[in-house]
């Protein structure tokens, strides 16, 4: 274990008193105050607890206690040092795995002294398993919780909108997840607003980021969808989509969410409190709107069916005008029937006019589509020479995104090659 | 069904009274003048619908919070 602070204090006097002549040692001439041991203690307390008001430490757990009282008392080490951790039982209660020896985690905490033994230890608030094993059990234990709680139930799911005209994002602002829902959306219905709340995905603080977007959304308000997401990754990086303070952010979200975490095999937390799970960010968008193309097929029908209501219509009077202009035994003005049938007439010309101007404006507005789809669509690109580079699955769009010895593969046209990046 | 005031409203609710008026002039309930008035309207409304599906560009914006906890529309940063 540390040598406590007391214990510093003494060896270090013991090696003035050896080594330095009395004389030379200007702290502590009887006229100055030297600190007493309670002082130079809270001078240690104060700076570092201000030095260190949260951290995140990664480490093995060691020499691992529950005390009767419920607290939880270990060592975190790795090769070149340690440091003596505790987390109280009321925080210790909200575990979803139990510490052992020789765990790997990473504690959230603050740097607290404890001057009555003159030592400072990691006061944790909250600790995350690294290994594969252990995510998976907290996965599954926190997903049974919230599932006895109710938060995945059916009745608190919320109706996606339709037609939405704003949407949310809350994904990183330089992932691949943000560039594949934009170019599907681009592709599939443009007339939108789109609000991005940039966060970070993985690694140390993204939950609490991801969650603290959730509430400021809410609080911002005009948004009818949000899409909350990220690409693909291990289960370590997808692992803020697993933390409780997000599951319980997206359950108190009262506009729409839409999760969309990883790949379509990927399953999150996240994705069961949401309204809506789709199985990738892409997924996500071709989700939340409609197909302009499909729309103006829609639209067109439209017409054609009022068109027709409306000339059934128009023979049917005629063919009764007609008829009683022909009857034998008719004895109204003659000139008013006429005028029915002329106006009949009119009406019908004006249908027509209007609706064949407007048949042409869709047809257009359908050709002009295809034409941009056309364009947009990457293989065309891809026939001119260029290629997409991918690592992993995610799209590389920068050489700093490389390094030499990776994995990389580039699709091609006609086809797809593995290689290695030489330098 | 009766004639409606044109309006700028929502593509949702242009495309739903637009359903409605394709409906009733299926139905055939309405007189010929009314008949006539909500063809024109559903014309219109089919018109204002395309118009919208033309628009190229999404419109691409970052939610943003200041110190004090307000919020603050930025632009992108573009590559």
């Amino acid at each position: 274990m540390f040598a406590t602070i007391n214990q510093l204090c003494v060896r270090t006097m013991s090696i003035r008193q050896s080594e330095v002549p009395m004389e030379q040692l200007p702290l502590i001439a009887e006229d100055k105050k030297a600190l007493t041991v309670s002082e130079i203690t809270r001078q240690i307390k104060l700076s570092l607890e201000h030095r260190f008001p949260r951290v995140w430490v990664q480490g093995e757990i060691s020499n691992f206690k529950q005390h009767s009282s419920g607290h939880l008392y270990f060592t975190l080490r790795d090769e070149g040092a340690q440091v003596s951790g505790v987390m109280w039982r009321s925080r210790a209660e909200g575990l979803l795995f139990l510490p052992e020896s020789g765990m790997k985690v990473i504690a959230r905490g603050s740097i607290t002294v404890y001057p009555p033994r003159g030592n400072y230890q990691l006061d944790v608030e909250q600790l995350t398993p690294l290994g594969v094993g252990e995510l998976q059990l907290a996965f599954e234990k926190l997903k049974r919780k919230l599932a006895a709680e109710g938060l995945f139930d059916e009745e608190h799911k919320k109706p996606i909108p339709e037609y939405p005209e704003t949407i949310g994002i809350i994904t990183s602002e330089t992932g691949a997840a943000l560039q594949d829902i934009r170019s599907v959306l681009e592709r599939r219905f443009p007339a939108l607003d789109v609000l991005l709340l940039p966060v970070r995905v993985q690694g140390v603080g993204a939950a609490e980021e991801i969650a603290q977007a959730i509430v400021d959304i809410n609080r911002y308000g005009r948004v009818d969808v949000i899409i909350l997401g990220r690409g693909g990754g291990s289960l370590e990086d997808l692992w803020p989509f697993n933390e409780e303070i997000v599951a319980r952010a997206v359950y108190g979200s009262h506009i729409p969410i839409i999760s969309a975490v990883g790949h379509e095999i990927d399953f999150s937390i996240s994705d069961f409190v949401a309204d809506l799970r789709a199985p990738t960010p892409s997924a996500a968008a071709e989700l939340v709107v409609h197909d302009r193309a499909e729309l103006l097929e829609i639209l067109r029908n439209y017409c054609y069916t009022m068109r027709g209501s409306m000339e059934e219509r128009l023979s049917t009077l005629r063919d009764r005008v007609q008829g009683v202009l022909s009857s034998y035994s008719f004895n109204r003005p003659k000139d008013l029937l006429r005028e029915s049938a002329q106006r009949v007439d009119e009406l019908e010309r004006s249908l027509t006019m209007k609706f064949s101007h407007l048949v042409q404006l869709l047809h257009h507005h359908h050709l002009t589509l295809q034409l941009r789809l056309e364009s947009l669509n990457p293989k065309n690109v891809l026939r001119r020479g260029y290629a997409l580079v991918r690592k992993q699955g995610d799209l590389i769009t920068s050489a700093r995104n490389l390094e030499r010895g990776d994995d990389a593969s580039i699709q091609f046209h006609d086809g797809t090659v593995e290689t290695k990046v030489q330098s | 069904m009766s004639p409606a005031k044109p309006r700028k409203q929502s593509f949702e609710a242009s495309l739903k009274r637009l359903e409605a008026i394709v409906e009733s002039l299926e139905q055939g309930s309405v007189s010929l003048d009314d008949a006539a008035e909500l063809y024109e309207e559903g014309i219109q409304l089919a018109k204002e619908c395309a118009e919208k599906l033309k628009v190229a560009e999404l419109k691409m914006k970052k939610l943003a919070k200041t110190l004090d906890g307000q919020f603050e529309i930025e632009g992108l940063n573009e590559e």
